[in-house]
């Protein structure tokens, strides 16, 4: 393999792992925060327990996440030399103001919150995870800002002497139409995952009739957010098709592998035969779905790739064009297909525990529990989907990924880089999962005694 | 002074902040093993930087992130050049970082005695290649026209270099001896300060060397003056640290650390990265730096927020100012009381207070 190649692979390795732990870090920072305040505003203790218990999960996934942070920053300076000393002057703007306005930010709240249980008054300390969990909000924005450039570069120029880029506008920058669309709709995912977490953990423990007071409450705050999250990360979703197909219509026709351009077009949930061209045996159609997805008009016109691929021939040059079909085509199916799962399942849920019921059906916590890897491969297949469908761009139009690549690193370099990363991120994970499963399975903190000094054991290292 | 410069100087202060603060968590990690004498000694030190060592670590995220910024070159060619040397500082950092998190989740002598090795190999390897990265800024490095490194590994581990890594290695080590003496009290506090002591019977004369022999080949007047200054507060520190002025001593490593970034970056301006095969080939703050619109966006966020960055962080270390003594340690938790889950204790009243 190529450098450029290996370079790829450990990008995409690195990064999907990093987006195990960080979504679900957006939304349950959020979740806890508002298990903390519960508990503040009610008095009531089953909230106090609640917050502790999966204030335990939310600082395993928090750990993992911050450590493997700190490699997506290097990575750009260490295997794509050339794509940072090109974008750096746009690129870098936003990935130093998230360190400083929001990395910050929640990294030093984190701490007070750990260690602050028995220091801070608690009011000051419900502030704490409040201010991490903003911080945590915010971070996602400027590192989605950073992307959505990548997808839609807006605010810079093309420096005619060095033949690098430089920022014209951080107004356009921050509130290019690509990350109003794209951060709420990771945002909202993130809370599915959280919510399908919640939902998973408590449905374990009420299939064993253990703790029901404190995973009965946990199970309906965890239904009701993945409900609510997962439709409305739908709706943005489709908010960010249209975008798509204006600013990346490669991106929309590669997600349809349509390939000629249809009026109207239909979109096929499965299809069996060859992506790369046209010879379908079999496949499941709804006539009009693609035309309103990206066009919002049944019979609105959605290009096809060879057609764009040859309007992209003329605008830069002889070259090939498109993303690997059968990868956008499936990717964009399974984000929506696992996500629309999710969403059932918390609609069922809601459904079975309605009026303070407790659902008797094995089937049910079963698919709770197992249903929490659907979230995840939703957003590990959106991610997939929205990055392999820019190529063969680094950033859209400007650079490609194959000019992006560090050009004084060597093939051994990446290969020892990628082995110690997928070996040590494999490690991780499984502690991590050893972890939080073991954690689980004991349980939220028993009540404390009426009159002792503390409420219930606090953090500590 | 132009606004490169100045990104030159923010980043400088960016480094002073991440070597000062997690210079005596790197010290921490590596005397957690030597100092302690059982489990409450070392959770007692562990728990001294227990609520900090994460936004001490954003220093780096930040300093990476101004230099991305600011000097998109000096960031591409630095990190591309430094690669393996940097992917073992990430693997150090990433295993050390989740060492806190996890090692007290688990009841057993085992588990923690591996995360303890795991939290002093993740300690001892950055401490040293910090120092062997920023001799090797100082000194140059092999670059062609095309501003791309041209050596490898080893070319860093040239004699400058490694003395450069010895140095931060005991002075990080000092300086966390120091900040354990000044965080705890008890036995284990006089431990700490004769530690100190004796580190400093290498720390000073490996440090007086690197300064001599970086001003003999890269000073000028100005930096004469700050690297006579760091001598002086790291003998002050020292002298502090002998009469049992705990808090002096601190200030004394810190501010050595400090006037040590700023000789090296004094002597590196107007470089960045120098290239030892041309001096025509080498990245200057001019040639490297972001276009005027960039900086001067990056320069009000800087102005505006790093005072409340420093105003918060300061705020965490005012409210875990107390001294830690093994009583705060909750007690060891036996197999039955594990079942709590949250790495916590049987008594109520544990914690960190």
């Amino acid at each position: 393999m190529t450098v450029l190649e290996l370079s790829r692979w450990q990008f995409g390795i690195t990064t999907v792992y990093h987006f195990i732990f960080v979504p679900l870090t957006i939304g349950l920072s959020i979740l806890v925060a508002c298990m903390q305040t519960a508990w503040l505003v009610k008095k009531d203790p089953v909230y106090l327990r609640m917050t502790k218990f999966f204030g335990t999960i939310f600082l395993i996934n928090f750990a993992v996440g911050v450590v493997t942070g700190i490699v997506e920053e290097f990575q750009f300076g260490m295997n794509w030399s050339a794509y940072s000393a090109f974008v750096g002057n746009v690129f870098g703007a936003p990935l130093a103001m998230e360190a400083l306005l929001a990395f910050f930010l929640e990294s030093t709240f984190i701490g007070l919150w750990i260690f602050g249980w028995n220091k801070l008054p608690p009011r000051l300390h419900l502030a704490t995870i409040w201010i991490a969990a903003i911080g945590t909000n915010m971070s996602a924005y400027f590192i989605l800002a950073a992307n959505s450039w990548m997808q839609h570069p807006v605010g810079y120029r093309v420096n005619p002497v060095t033949h690098r880029t430089e920022l014209t506008s951080i107004v356009a920058l921050l509130t290019n139409s690509t990350v109003l669309a794209a951060w709420p709709h990771v945002i909202l995912a993130s809370f599915v995952i959280a919510g399908m977490v919640v939902i998973a953990v408590s449905a374990w423990h009420l299939a064993r009739n253990s703790q029901t007071d404190v995973f009965r409450r946990a199970m309906r705050i965890g239904l009701a957010v993945t409900l609510a999250a997962g439709i409305a990360t739908a709706v943005t979703g489709d908010i960010q098709a249209r975008l798509m197909d204006s600013q990346q219509p490669m991106k929309m026709a590669a997600a349809e592998a349509l390939y000629n351009t249809s009026a109207p077009a239909s979109f096929s949930l499965f299809t069996i035969g060859s992506l790369s061209g046209g010879k379908e045996l079999w496949s499941v159609r709804v006539p009009y779905l693609l035309s309103l997805i990206a066009t919002l008009n049944p019979h609105g016109t959605v290009q096809g790739i060879d057609n764009v691929e040859h309007a992209y021939d003329k605008k830069y040059g002889p070259g090939s064009y498109k993303p690997v079909i059968p990868v956008t085509y499936w990717s964009f199916r399974l984000m929506i297909g696992f996500g629309m799962l999710a969403t059932l399942l918390a609609l069922i849920g809601l459904w079975l525990t309605r009026r303070r019921r407790i659902p008797r059906a094995r089937w049910f916590y079963r698919a709770a529990i197992w249903g929490v890897a659907l979230p995840y491969l939703a957003t590990t297949s959106g991610w997939i989907f929205t990055e392999m469908g820019r190529q063969p761009w680094t950033v859209f139009g400007l650079m490609t990924t194959a000019q992006s690549v560090s050009p004084g690193v060597t093939a051994s370099s990446v290969i020892i880089s990628m082995t110690v990363f997928t070996l040590l991120y494999g490690a991780l994970a499984a502690i991590a999962w050893w972890l939080t499963i073991r954690h689980v399975k004991v349980g939220a903190p028993a009540e404390a005694e009426p009159g002792a000094a503390e409420p219930l054991p606090v953090f500590s290292y | 002074m132009n606004l490169a410069t100045f990104w030159f100087i923010l980043i400088a202060i960016l480094f002073t902040g991440y070597f000062v603060l997690e210079g005596f968590d790197f010290g921490v990690g590596i005397l957690l093993s030597l100092l302690s004498r059982d489990e409450t000694d070392r959770r007692v030190m562990i728990n001294t930087i227990g609520p900090v060592w994460d936004g001490n670590e954003v220093w780096l995220i930040t300093a990476g992130g101004a230099m991305f910024a600011a000097f998109p070159l000096w960031y591409a060619s630095l990190f591309s050049g430094f690669y393996l040397a940097l992917l073992i500082i990430l693997v150090a950092l990433i295993v050390r970082g989740v060492c806190f998190e996890f090692r007290s989740k688990v009841d057993s002598v085992r588990w923690r005695a591996n995360w303890d090795r795991a939290i002093f190999a993740g300690s001892v390897l950055p401490a040293v290649l910090w120092g062997v990265a920023f001799a090797n800024i100082v000194r140059g490095v092999p670059l062609n026209a095309a501003h791309v490194y041209t050596g490898n590994l080893l070319t860093l581990l040239n004699w400058y270099g490694l003395l450069g890594g010895l140095v931060t290695l005991s002075l990080f080590t000092l300086h966390g001896a120091i900040f354990l003496s000044l965080r705890i009290t008890g036995v284990l506090r006089d431990r700490a300060r004769r530690t100190a002591l004796g580190v400093a019977l290498a720390a000073v004369p490996l440090a007086a060397a690197f300064l001599a022999a970086t001003q003999v080949s890269h000073g000028r007047p100005a930096t004469d003056v700050t690297a006579g200054l760091a001598a002086v507060a790291l003998l002050g520190g020292v002298a502090a640290a002998f009469r049992g002025r705990e808090g002096w001593a601190f200030a004394g490593t810190a501010a050595t650390l400090a006037l040590a970034v700023a000789t090296l970056f004094g002597d590196l301006w107007p470089n960045v990265l120098p290239s030892s095969t041309s001096a025509a080939f080498s990245l200057t703050v001019s040639n490297a730096s972001s276009a005027h619109y960039t900086l001067v966006v990056m320069s009000w966020v800087a102005v505006i927020f790093t005072p409340i960055v420093l105003g918060y962080q300061g705020w965490t270390y005012w409210v875990f100012r107390k001294r830690l003594t093994s009583s705060d340690i909750p007690a060891a938790k036996t197999p039955a009381s594990s079942s709590t889950g949250l790495g916590g204790t049987q008594r109520p009243a544990g914690g960190q207070s």
